[in-house]
Formats: structure tokens, C-alpha cells, sequence
């Protein structure tokens, strides 16, 4: 009898719990699951899509809009010669651990990612740093052997998190940052799991008291948790064929935004038959950029014809620079001694956008000639261990989704083993010009240097098709960087 | 009466089913209605009767000559992979009747441990081995098939065996192996037939279930696993891309099935009663 009556009591409670104050957690799909929870150490944007803003941050941030803002550093002066930045701190910081943060953890963290043995992925935000000198505790004075137009800016990439010497070891599978989220646990294969940071700086920037990452690959299963209420948000979902259906729903909101991911079909410049200029441009001809939008992404996402978000305002559309021209393409291949056909091999990723593209390209290339075999491989693990550090491959198709990055194609040892030295001389330069103006022209002129030597087939730029609980506001629409910043979201009952 | 007019009926609509099968298959070889992996982004997820036959997939695809193309790509892995199981299993099973003792525990113990594997299983293993594609399929349902013959095979040449006239030529000095080529085989052929029968149409099913794992044929060749597995985040758009490869599966495995059961009775009667005791 008690028994029962228990049970009653607590299905009352468990029914009538969340209608006294809104909910306070929060389930986030995503397609990916980060291989560590370090941003400083790899590339893989699906460790800054957990961890960036949540659990980690850097001297300054990135906003939803793109611009930089104060966070660690609450203001900072920069010397007119543009070589000196004085950072001062804010105080009274912790890190999850209980230690607190300081200039010599600022200085730890920058050392330790521009040190010869580092791997972290984004070197050149580091490269102009000199010496970072620490004169007291809440203050940084970092000086810079060249002016640098874009440093302040890069230091709020997830690259530049600041993280503590004590634990930065153990970051990989035990993440302790600044953030307003603690980490709680990791299910590997399935979830990790974030709690409310009780002692955070900033006491009531959020409102949620778990955030729950879940990885789920497969598109038709992502949009079955939505429906299911397994998930509250997938920022970015895999089935765009399903978008205009979640769009009618009134459970939902759909926003189709931009990300800041180019998808690009990279190539072997070093290998036959890609380092002839005449066979790359013979495949970009040969690929009609609107149909491959269409059939990949159901129409969303822009076509480009080089390495630039359309989002940046230094963005030229190089997409008539080499257009779509079969019978230009045949006769590329026939100069170049591939009259008679080529064959060659494309190594794809799992993710859906990639390999409905790689279907479409082999198609399209079969047109003209071209027959390209499609190697199924699986990302990240297999495909960065094959393709991006061994470069054991002809074609490849990955989206690129960190912004501004169109120096990979200037950087030594990069997948795409492309050389270019007025392309690397003209990055470095716009990297050291303080001017806007200055500094744009010369990214438009970069931008037309790639498209015109197609190191990669530039296909279309990556659309955010973000789908929520409409009870649910704060999430990010576009993402200026690659991230899941939940930090102002919050539910409406 | 009736016990013989069942059997007939299956053989005759197995029959029918299995040559629609071979026919589809050895045709697409010759002539499909739209090249099968032809993209035609205007006119992609038509509706049936709108574009082609069978409507077009979500790159525009013709799907009855993907259908027609797949039916081929189908068999081209199931039949190698079920001849090559049953050509390794047939000798094992043989072997085990023909020496039986040792040989023949070991025989059927390391059978046991290999049809404790689910194909997938294996075969998810095989590709990462020898990386996904056609010959990993092929030998991954191959192997599933081995322990399946070893033991039929065994079970009714244990029979052939007892028989008094092989009783006489061992008794005449015959090796076991002439006797196992000369008497033994002949004898059993029939229920090998029907047993190919069968496993040809779990063949296919398998071969759908890999490349729907993306582990079979290679894209953009097509195939009905990969098919059903496109036709997924079409499905409320265009449930006619999941429908036409999963009735294609789907009587193909009946057909076989059917065909497997007539041909045992037609051949056997006495089978029929075993195995379903059995």
C-alpha cells in the first residue's frame, strides 16, 4: 500500500516538476564526435564545437556576429607601432580545479602552443608573438616581432584558450578551463556531459544547469531524435532533404544560417596527375557547382569558386574565374595528355554532404572522360591519419570550417602538398597589414590566385541548417567560428 | 495428392521469380532504359510514371535501370561467394564423413566456431582487413557459407555411406577418396542443388544488408542495399525509392527460397520430411 502510494507520489511530482520553473537542461546533437577535449592540441572542429565558450576561454572571444569582444582580458591597449599588446586581466578567475587564473597561465598556454614540439593546429596565431612578458598577475604584455592585422582576432579562436599548466596534460580526456560549464563525463561513442561551473566569474551569464553533447552520424536518426525529444537542438543538421519539413513544424525553429566551412575537394598538387595546372582546371571545369548544391544539399549552400566565406567581408565571388565548360575540360585533358581518359581515385568521408558529392563529381567527371573511383574512408580518425598527414591519396572532399583560413594553402606540408611562393609571400603580407582596406585587397587578390590555380575544387560553402525546440532561445543561427556556445541559451516555460 | 501439388506450385512460381532474376540481370548487361549511374539533377525524385518507370532517385538516377544494374550487381557477389562456400564446405563435409574420428570433430568444432559469426560480423571484419568492396562481400558471405555445407554435406554423405554397395567396394580396398568421388558425390548432388538454392537467396540478403553498411558494392555502382539505404532521408518525400529495391530484395529471396523448396521435393521427397524433423 505504501508502496503504491509512493509510486503515486512520485509520478505526481515527476509530472508537475518542470511545470514550477522553466527547464534547465539542455541536449545538443552534433554529427561528429570530438577525438579529445583539447582545442589546443588538434584540428578537428568538433572539439570546438563542445568545448569552446562552454568550457575553455581565451583572452577575447568571438561573438555570434563574428566580432571580437573582451573575455579573459577585459581590456587591453596596443602600441602605436602595433607591436605591443598589454592585455589587463580579469580577476578573481578560477579555473575548475580551484587554482587560480593568472598572467602565468596565459603566458604557459601561448608558450605552449607556439613551442617547436606543439601540435596545435593554428601555429600562425603564435607565428608574430616575440616574448610574452607577465610584470604582475593580472597583466600581459606581449610583444610581437611583426605587426600582425589579424592577432586579436585569432586569440579568440578555440586555439587560444587559455588553460593552466597543472592540468593542461590531462585536458585531452579531463578538460578543466574557465568556462561557465564544467566537464562531467564522457561516454565515448555516445554523449559527453557538461555541468554548471558553480564558482564561474561571471555568476549569472547562464541560465542551464547540464548540457549534454550527443554524437549521432546518421541524418535520418538525428532528425527521429529531434522528433523524439532525444535532442533538444542539432545546430547543424545532416538532412537538409528534411529541413523544409522541420521548417513546417511548429515544434520547431529552423534557421538556415551560414558556417564558416568551404567544402573543397583537395587534391595531390604533388602527385600525378594533379601538379599539372591544366588537369585541375580541367576538373573544375568539369563540375557544375549549382546541380552539386542541389543534389548534395537540396539547394542550400552558396557556390564558390574559391577559398573564402561569403560571410567575410573580403569575399570576391571567383566562381566565373574557371565555370562549368565541359568541352573546356576535354580539351585541358587532351593538351595535358589525357585525351584518352584518366583515372583516379577519391578518398571519401562518411558524412552525407561528402559522399553525395563525391557520387556527383564522379558522375560529372565520367562526362569528360575522367573516371573517378570512390574510396569510402571514415572521418576523423582514418581520414586524418591517411589522407591529411600521410597524404596517401589522389582527391579527397572535406569541408574546411575554420574561418579565415585560406593560408592552409600557404602553409609547408599541408594535405595538399601545394606550393606557391607569391601565394605564401602575399598571405604572410595581408597577415602583417594593419589596415583594413589594405588587408582585404590583398585577400581579394589571394582569392584569385587559388581559383585561378585550383589547388582544390572549389564546390560550395557549407549551409548551418540549425534545427530547435521552438520553447528554446540563444543558440547561435550562423557560426562566425565553429562552435556550440550555449551560453545564453535558455528555455522559455 | 495434394503433398505433391504444393511442392510443384513452389517450383513452378520459384522457378519463374528466379528466371525473372537471371533474365533482369543478364539483360542490364546489354540494355537498361537510362544508363543506370547517369546524374540528371533537373529531374531529381520524380515521381513513378513521371520520369522513367520507377520515377528517378535524389541525383536524378533512372531507378528501374538502378534496379536492373543492381539485380546483376547482386549476383555477381552472391553466386561467386555461394559457389565458393559450397566447393570448400562440400570437400569438408566429405572428407568428415570419409574419415569421420578426429577429422571429424575438428571438422565440425571449427564449423561451430565460424557459424557462431553473424555475416555481417565477418564481414565487417574481412573489409577491415582487405578494405570495403565487391571481393571483401564476397568472401565474407563465402565464409558464412562454408560451415553450412561442411554440415549438410556431412549429414547426408554419413548416409551414403551406410549403403551396402559401398560397403562392398571399401570391402573390395577402394581408398575412401575414389569412393567419396565416384558414389558419394553423385548421391548427394541433389540436396547440394537445393542447398545452393537457399543460400543463394541469403546470399543476397546479405549482400543488400553490406551494402547498405556500405561495405558491399562500391558506389557509384548500384546496388539494392545502398539503394534502400539513399532512400532513407527520401522516405517521406519519396517513399518509391525504398519501396521498388525492397520489393526487388524481397521477391528475389522468395523466388529462391520457393525454388530451393520445389527442387527438394522434386528431387527428394524423402528431404522434405528429414529436414523438417530436423
Amino acid at each position: 500500500m505504501s508502496k503504491r502510494l509512493l509510486a503515486a507520489a512520485l509520478i505526481v511530482s515527476a509530472s508537475f516538476g518542470p511545470a514550477l520553473a522553466a527547464k534547465t537542461s539542455l541536449v545538443v546533437g552534433m554529427p561528429i564526435e570530438p577525438p579529445g577535449l583539447d582545442p589546443t592540441i588538434a584540428a578537428p572542429v568538433a572539439i570546438r564545437e563542445v568545448t569552446w565558450a562552454n568550457l575553455y576561454e581565451g583572452l577575447v572571444r568571438i561573438d555570434r556576429n563574428g566580432k571580437v569582444q573582451p573575455l579573459l582580458a577585459k581590456r587591453w591597449d596596443i602600441s602605436p607601432d602595433g607591436l605591443t599588446y598589454t592585455f589587463h586581466l580579469q580577476t578573481g578567475v578560477k579555473f575548475h580545479d580551484g587554482s587560480a587564473f593568472d598572467s602565468a597561465d596565459v603566458k604557459f598556454a601561448f608558450d605552449r602552443a607556439r613551442a617547436p614540439n606543439s601540435t596545435n593546429a593554428q601555429k600562425q596565431i603564435f607565428a608574430p608573438i616575440d616574448s610574452i612578458e607577465t610584470p604582475d598577475p593580472a597583466t600581459v604584455v606581449i610583444k610581437l616581432k611583426e605587426t600582425s592585422g589579424n592577432f586579436l582576432y585569432y586569440l579568440g579562436w578555440g586555439d587560444a584558450v587559455i588553460i593552466a599548466p597543472e592540468t593542461a596534460e590531462n585536458n585531452k580526456a579531463n578538460p578543466v578551463g574557465t568556462g561557465p560549464f564544467k566537464f562531467k563525463s564522457w561516454t565515448r561513442g555516445d554523449r559527453v556531459e557538461l555541468v554548471r561551473n558553480p564558482d564561474y566569474w561571471q555568476p549569472d551569464k547562464t541560465k542551464l544547469e547540464t548540457v549534454t553533447f550527443r554524437f549521432i552520424n546518421d541524418p535520418q536518426a538525428q532528425v527521429a531524435a529531434l522528433r523524439a525529444g532525444d535532442v533538444d537542438a542539432f545546430p547543424n543538421i545532416g538532412a537538409p532533404e528534411l529541413f523544409s519539413e522541420l521548417k513546417k513544424d511548429p515544434r520547431f525553429t529552423a534557421v538556415a544560417g551560414n558556417t564558416e566551412g568551404e567544402v573543397v575537394a583537395g587534391m595531390n598538387n604533388a602527385k600525378k596527375p594533379f601538379n599539372d595546372v591544366r588537369v585541375r582546371r580541367a576538373l573544375m571545369h568539369a563540375v557544375d557547382r549549382k546541380a552539386l548544391v542541389e543534389g548534395a544539399y537540396s539547394g542550400y549552400g552558396q557556390p564558390i569558386g574559391s577559398f573564402f566565406s561569403p560571410n567575410h567581408p573580403a569575399f570576391v565571388d571567383m566562381t566565373g574565374v574557371i565555370p562549368y565548360d565541359q568541352e573546356k575540360a576535354k580539351a585541358l585533358l587532351a593538351e595535358a595528355g589525357y585525351g584518352n581518359g584518366l583515372s583516379i581515385t577519391i578518398k571519401t568521408p562518411q558524412m552525407a554532404y561528402a559522399s553525395r558529392s563525391a557520387e556527383l563529381l564522379a558522375a560529372m567527371f565520367a562526362e569528360v572522360g575522367i573516371d573517378m573511383k570512390i574510396i569510402p574512408t571514415e572521418f576523423p580518425a582514418k581520414w586524418i591519419e591517411e589522407v591529411f598527414k600521410n597524404k596517401d591519396y589522389d582527391v579527397t572532399i572535406v569541408a574546411h570550417t575554420e574561418p579565415l583560413d585560406i593560408d592552409i594553402f600557404a602553409r609547408d606540408n599541408y594535405y595538399f602538398n601545394y606550393k606557391n611562393d607569391r601565394f605564401k609571400a602575399l598571405i604572410a603580407d595581408a597577415g602583417r597589414t594593419t589596415s583594413e582596406n589594405a588587408r582585404f585587397a590583398k585577400y581579394a587578390e589571394a582569392q584569385k590566385i587559388l581559383a585561378e590555380d585550383v589547388p582544390a575544387l572549389f564546390l560550395f560553402q557549407l549551409p548551418k541548417l540549425g534545427v530547435w525546440n521552438a520553447k528554446l532561445s540563444g543558440l547561435w543561427e550562423n557560426s562566425p567560428v565553429p562552435a556550440n556556445d550555449v551560453t545564453e541559451v535558455s528555455w522559455s516555460d | 495428392m495434394r503433398s505433391r501439388l504444393r511442392p510443384n506450385a513452389a517450383l513452378v512460381i520459384g522457378g519463374i521469380l528466379t528466371a525473372l532474376l537471371i533474365g533482369t540481370a543478364l539483360l542490364s548487361l546489354v540494355w537498361t532504359p537510362e544508363p543506370p549511374t547517369r546524374v540528371r539533377i533537373a529531374m531529381r525524385l520524380k515521381a513513378p510514371l513521371d520520369v522513367g518507370l520507377l520515377g528517378t532517385d535524389h541525383f536524378g538516377r533512372d531507378v528501374a535501370s538502378m534496379l536492373m544494374a543492381g539485380a546483376w550487381n547482386s549476383l555477381a557477389i552472391a553466386w561467386p561467394a555461394v559457389l565458393l562456400g559450397a566447393a570448400i564446405g562440400t570437400a569438408i563435409g566429405c572428407a568428415a564423413a570419409a574419415w569421420k574420428g578426429l577429422a571429424d570433430e575438428i571438422a565440425m568444432r571449427v564449423s561451430d566456431v565460424v557459424f557462431a559469426f553473424p555475416a555481417v560480423l565477418s564481414a565487417i571484419m574481412i573489409g577491415a582487413l582487405l578494405g570495403s568492396g565487391p571481393l571483401a562481400a564476397i568472401l565474407a558471405i563465402a565464409v558464412f557459407n562454408i560451415p553450412v555445407f561442411a554440415r549438410v554435406t556431412r549429414g547426408v554423405a554419413l548416409q551414403v555411406w551406410t549403403l551396402d554397395y559401398i560397403a562392398a567396394a571399401r570391402a573390395l580396398g577402394k581408398p575412401p577418396l575414389r569412393i567419396t568421388l565416384e558414389d558419394v558425390i553423385p548421391n548427394i548432388a541433389g540436396a547440394l542443388i537445393v542447398q545452393v538454392t537457399i543460400q543463394l537467396a541469403l546470399a543476397i540478403l546479405t549482400e543488400a544488408g553490406l551494402s547498405y553498411l556500405g561495405l558491399g558494392v562500391r558506389p557509384p555502382n548500384p546496388s539494392w542495399g545502398r539503394m534502400l539505404s539513399d532512400a532513407q532521408t527520401y522516405l517521406s518525400q519519396a517513399p518509391h525509392l525504398a519501396i521498388a529495391p525492397g520489393l526487388a530484395i524481397a521477391l528475389s529471396v522468395l523466388g529462391l527460397n520457393l525454388l530451393g523448396d520445389g527442387l527438394r521435393d522434386a528431387i527428394d521427397p524423402t528431404l522434405r520430411s528429414r529436414s523438417a524433423s530436423a
